[in-house]
C-alpha cells in the first residue's frame, strides 16, 4: 500500500495534513462557540441561579447516574427535559415544586428497584436547581431526544 | 535490556497492574448493583462507584504509556533517560494524586464532571505530573537520536497534557461546557492516544519481528495521519445535539465514519509484519497481544463505533447501552491490550527473567478477551431493546430497564471472567518463571 511513497512523503502529508485539519477544526469549533452563545442558548437568563444550579449538579455528581443531553451515566433517566415533564414549561411553580418533592421523596427505599440518594439540598439549592433545569430544557438540541408518537 | 533507566517503567507497570484490579472490581460493583439495586444503595451509591471504575481505568491507562515511555525512549534515543530522580518523583506524586482522589471519592469529595470528576488541586497535579514527564522525555529525546517512534510518541503525549488543560475550562453554559469537555474525551481516545498506540506498537514490532525500520515508520506516519486527519473533525459525531450547529450532522457522520481506516489499517499493518517477520521472536505471548490489540480496537472502536456514529442512528441510540458497549470495547481492544502488551513485552527484560509463564499469560488473554467480548454482545443486545422500546416505542426509562434486566446479569457474568483473567494477568506477569525458555 505505502509501498510507492517514500518516507518523507509521508511525513510531510502527516504534518501538512494535521495543521489543515486542525485548523479546520478551531475554526469550526469557534464559529459554533458563536452559535451557542448567539442562537441555541438563551444567554441573557443565564442568571446566577442557573449557574449555582449548575454547581448543585456538579457537586452532587449527578452525571454519574444520570444522562444530561445523552451523555453521562445510563443508570438513571435522562434529565434534559425533566422541567417539561414535571410541568415546569406550563406552570414554572407546579415544576419547582414537584422537583423539590422528587428530591425530598428520595431514596424510595422500593426493594429491587433502581435507588437515588438523599441529597438534603436546601431550600436555596432547590431552587438554583430548578432554575438549572429550566433553562437547559430551552437549549436548541436538533430535536433530541426523539418524543415517539404517544 | 541496553540502558540502565529503562528500569524506571518497572515501578509504573506494578502501579498500572494494581490500579487495573481496583478498575474492574469497581466495575463489578457497578455491575451489582444494576442487578441488585440495594446493594451499597446507602453508603456507596453508584455514581461514586462509577466514578471510581473509569477514573482508576484512566490513571492505570496513563501509567502505562509513562512505562511504556520510559522503556522504549532511552532505546529508540540510544541514550539513558534525562533524570532518572524526577521520574521518580514523578511516579510518587502520580501515585499519591490518584489515592487522594479514590479516597476523596469514598467520602464524597469530588467535581461533577464525566471522567473529570478530580477535584481542581488533583488537576492541577496532574498537569504538574505530566510537566515533569514531558521535560524528562523531551530532554531525554533532544540529547540521543530522534527517531520516526519516538517523535510520534512524544507528540501523542504532548498532545494528551495540552488537551487536558480543556478539563480547566468549566464554562457556566452547558452547552459550551460540553462542547468543550469533548476536547479532551474524544480528542485524546480518537487523537492523540492513538499516536502513543501506534508508536508502541511500531517498537514492538521493530524489535520483535527484525523488518525492516523504515518500512514500519513509513507506516506509522500513514496511520497516525489516518488518524487525525479523520479524528479531528470526527468530534463532530459528539456535536449532534448538545446544542451545537446542525452542519456537524454531517460533518461529524463523515468523517467519524473515515475514523475507521487508522484501526483498519493497524490491523493490516501488524499482521503484515508479523507474517513477514523471520526472526522467532521467544516473546509468543506479546505477539498474541499485539495482534490481540489492532483486532480487538478495529472492532470496538471501528465497528462498534461505526455502528452509532451516522446522526440519524445516534439520533435513537445517543446515551443508551450501545454507548456502554461501545465505550468498553473499543476501551479494552485500545488502550488496555496495547498496555498489556508493552508489559508481556518488557517484563521479562525488567526482571531479568526469560520469558516467564508464557502460558498462563497467553490464557489470561483468551479469558479476558472472551469476556469482554461476550460483555460487549450483551451490552449490544441491551442497547438495540433499550433504544427500541424507549426511543421508537416511547416506553418510560425504568420500565424499559426492567424488561431488559437479564443482560445486565449476563454482564455481570462476563465480568466476573474478566476479573479471573485479569488476576491470571498479575500472577502469570509477577510470578516466579519456572518454565524454560522453549528455544
Ligand atoms: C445513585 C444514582 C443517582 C444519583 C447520584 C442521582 N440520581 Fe436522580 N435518579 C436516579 C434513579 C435510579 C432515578 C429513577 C428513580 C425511580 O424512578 O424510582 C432518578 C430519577 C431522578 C429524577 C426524576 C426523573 C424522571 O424522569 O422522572 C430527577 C429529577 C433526578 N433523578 C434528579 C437528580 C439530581 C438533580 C441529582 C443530583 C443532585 C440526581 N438525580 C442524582 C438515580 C440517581
Ligand atoms: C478492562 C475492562 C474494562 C474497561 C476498559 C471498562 C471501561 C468502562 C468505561 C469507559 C465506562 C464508561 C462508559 C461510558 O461512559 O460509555 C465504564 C462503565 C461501566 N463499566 Fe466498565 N470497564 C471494564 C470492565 C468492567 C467490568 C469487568 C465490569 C463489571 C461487570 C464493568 C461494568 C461497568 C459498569 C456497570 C459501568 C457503568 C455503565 C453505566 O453508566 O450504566 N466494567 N467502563
Ligand atoms: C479507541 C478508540 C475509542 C474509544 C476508547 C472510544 C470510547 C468511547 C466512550 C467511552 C464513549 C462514551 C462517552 C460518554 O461517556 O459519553 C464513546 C462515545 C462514542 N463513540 Fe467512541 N471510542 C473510540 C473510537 C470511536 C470511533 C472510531 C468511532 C466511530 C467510528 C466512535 C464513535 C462514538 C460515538 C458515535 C459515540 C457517542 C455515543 C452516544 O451518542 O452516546 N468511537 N466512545
Ligand atoms: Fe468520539
Amino acid at each position: 500500500m505505502s509501498e510507492g511513497m517514500t518516507k518523507t512523503a509521508a511525513r510531510n502529508i502527516f504534518f501538512g495534513g494535521t495543521i489543515f485539519f486542525f485548523v479546520i477544526f478551531v475554526v469550526l469549533t469557534a464559529q459554533s462557540h458563536f452559535y451557542i452563545l448567539e442562537e441555541s442558548t438563551d444567554v441573557s437568563t443565564l442568571t446566577a441561579s442557573v449557574e449555582r444550579g449548575k454547581r448543585v449538579w456538579e457537586e452532587n455528581a449527578c452525571i454519574n447516574c444520570h444522562t444530561l443531553f445523552g451523555e453521562g451515566a445510563y443508570f438513571a433517566p435522562e434529565l434534559g427535559k425533566v422541567w417539561v415533564k414535571f410541568g415546569g414549561a406550563d406552570d414554572p411553580e407546579t415544576g419547582r415544586e414537584t422537583l423539590k418533592a422528587w428530591m425530598n421523596a428520595m431514596p424510595t427505599g422500593i426493594e429491587g428497584r433502581r435507588q437515588m440518594p438523599q441529597f438534603n439540598l436546601t431550600d436555596q439549592e432547590h431552587e438554583d436547581l430548578a432554575a438549572f433545569f429550566e433553562w437547559i430544557s430551552r437549549v436548541d438540541t436538533q430535536n433530541w431526544p426523539p418524543k415517539p408518537a404517544e | 535490556m541496553k540502558y540502565q533507566t529503562q528500569k524506571l517503567a518497572y515501578p509504573y507497570f506494578i502501579a498500572a497492574m494494581g490500579l487495573f484490579v481496583a478498575q474492574v472490581l469497581g466495575g463489578a460493583i457497578a455491575g451489582t448493583i444494576y442487578v441488585f439495586p440495594n446493594f451499597l444503595s446507602e453508603i456507596m451509591p453508584f455514581n461514586i462507584i462509577r466514578m471510581i471504575h473509569t477514573n482508576a481505568l484512566i490513571v492505570w491507562l496513563l501509567m502505562g504509556f509513562f512505562g511504556a515511555a520510559y522503556y522504549l525512549i532511552p532505546e529508540e534515543a540510544e541514550t539513558e533517560i534525562y533524570s532518572p530522580k524526577l521520574a521518580w518523583i514523578q511516579f510518587w506524586l502520580f501515585l499519591f494524586g490518584a489515592a487522594a482522589a479514590v479516597v476523596g471519592y469514598l467520602f464524597g469529595i469530588h467535581e461533577g464532571r464525566e471522567f473529570l470528576e478530580q477535584p481542581l488541586w488533583i488537576k492541577v497535579a496532574i498537569v504538574v505530573v505530566a510537566l515533569m514527564f514531558l521535560f524528562n522525555i523531551t530532554m531525554t529525546l533532544l540529547k540521543g537520536k530522534k527517531t520516526v517512534v519516538a517523535i510520534i510518541l512524544t507528540m501523542g503525549l504532548w498532545g494528551l497534557a495540552l488537551f487536558f488543560l480543556f478539563a480547566f475550562y468549566n464554562p457556566s453554559n452547558l452547552a459550551l461546557d460540553k462542547m468543550y469537555w469533548w476536547y479532551v474525551v474524544h480528542l485524546w481516545v480518537e487523537g492523540v492516544w492513538e499516536l502513543i498506540l501506534a508508536s508502541i506498537l511500531a517498537f514492538m514490532l521493530i524489535k520483535m519481528t527484525g523488518v525492516d525500520r523504515e518500512v514500519i515508520e513509513k507506516w506509522l506516519y500513514v496511520i497516525v495521519g489516518l488518524a487525525l486527519f479523520s479524528g479531528l473533525l470526527g468530534t463532530g459525531h459528539h456535536y449532534y445535539w448538545i446544542g451545537t450547529p446542525g452542519y456537524w450532522q454531517w460533518l461529524g457522520s463523515i468523517f467519524s465514519t473515515l475514523e475507521v481506516f487508522p484501526f483498519l489499517a493497524m490491523v493490516i499493518f501488524s499482521f503484515y509484519i508479523v507474517r513477514k517477520g523471520n526472526r522467532n521472536h521467544p516473546n509468543k505471548a506479546a505477539i498474541l497481544w499485539i495482534l490481540g490489540c489492532t483486532v480487538l480496537s478495529f472492532f470496538g472502536a471501528g465497528v462498534w463505533g461505526f455502528m452509532h456514529t451516522l446522526a440519524p442512528i445516534n439520533y435513537y441510540t445517543h446515551g443508551t447501552q450501545i454507548t456502554a458497549s461501545h465505550g468498553h470495547l473499543a476501551f479494552f481492544g485500545a488502550y488496555v491490550m496495547i498496555n498489556l502488551a508493552i508489559i508481556t513485552y518488557a517484563m521479562p527484560h525488567l526482571r531479568g527473567q526469560q520469558p516467564y509463564n508464557q502460558t498462563l499469560n497467553m490464557w489470561s488473554f483468551w479469558i479476558m478477551c472472551s469476556g469482554m467480548c461476550f460483555m460487549t454482545f450483551t451490552l449490544t443486545a441491551a442497547g438495540v431493546l433499550q433504544t427500541h422500546l424507549e426511543r421508537v416505542m416511547g416506553l418510560d426509562f425504568m420500565e424499559v430497564q426492567e424488561q431488559i434486566a437479564l443482560f445486565y446479569w449476563m454482564r455481570l457474568g462476563s465480568g466476573v471472567v474478566v476479573i479471573l483473567g485479569v488476576l491470571l494477568f498479575v500472577y502469570a506477569t509477577f510470578s516466579k518463571g519456572k518454565e524454560k525458555q522453549a528455544s
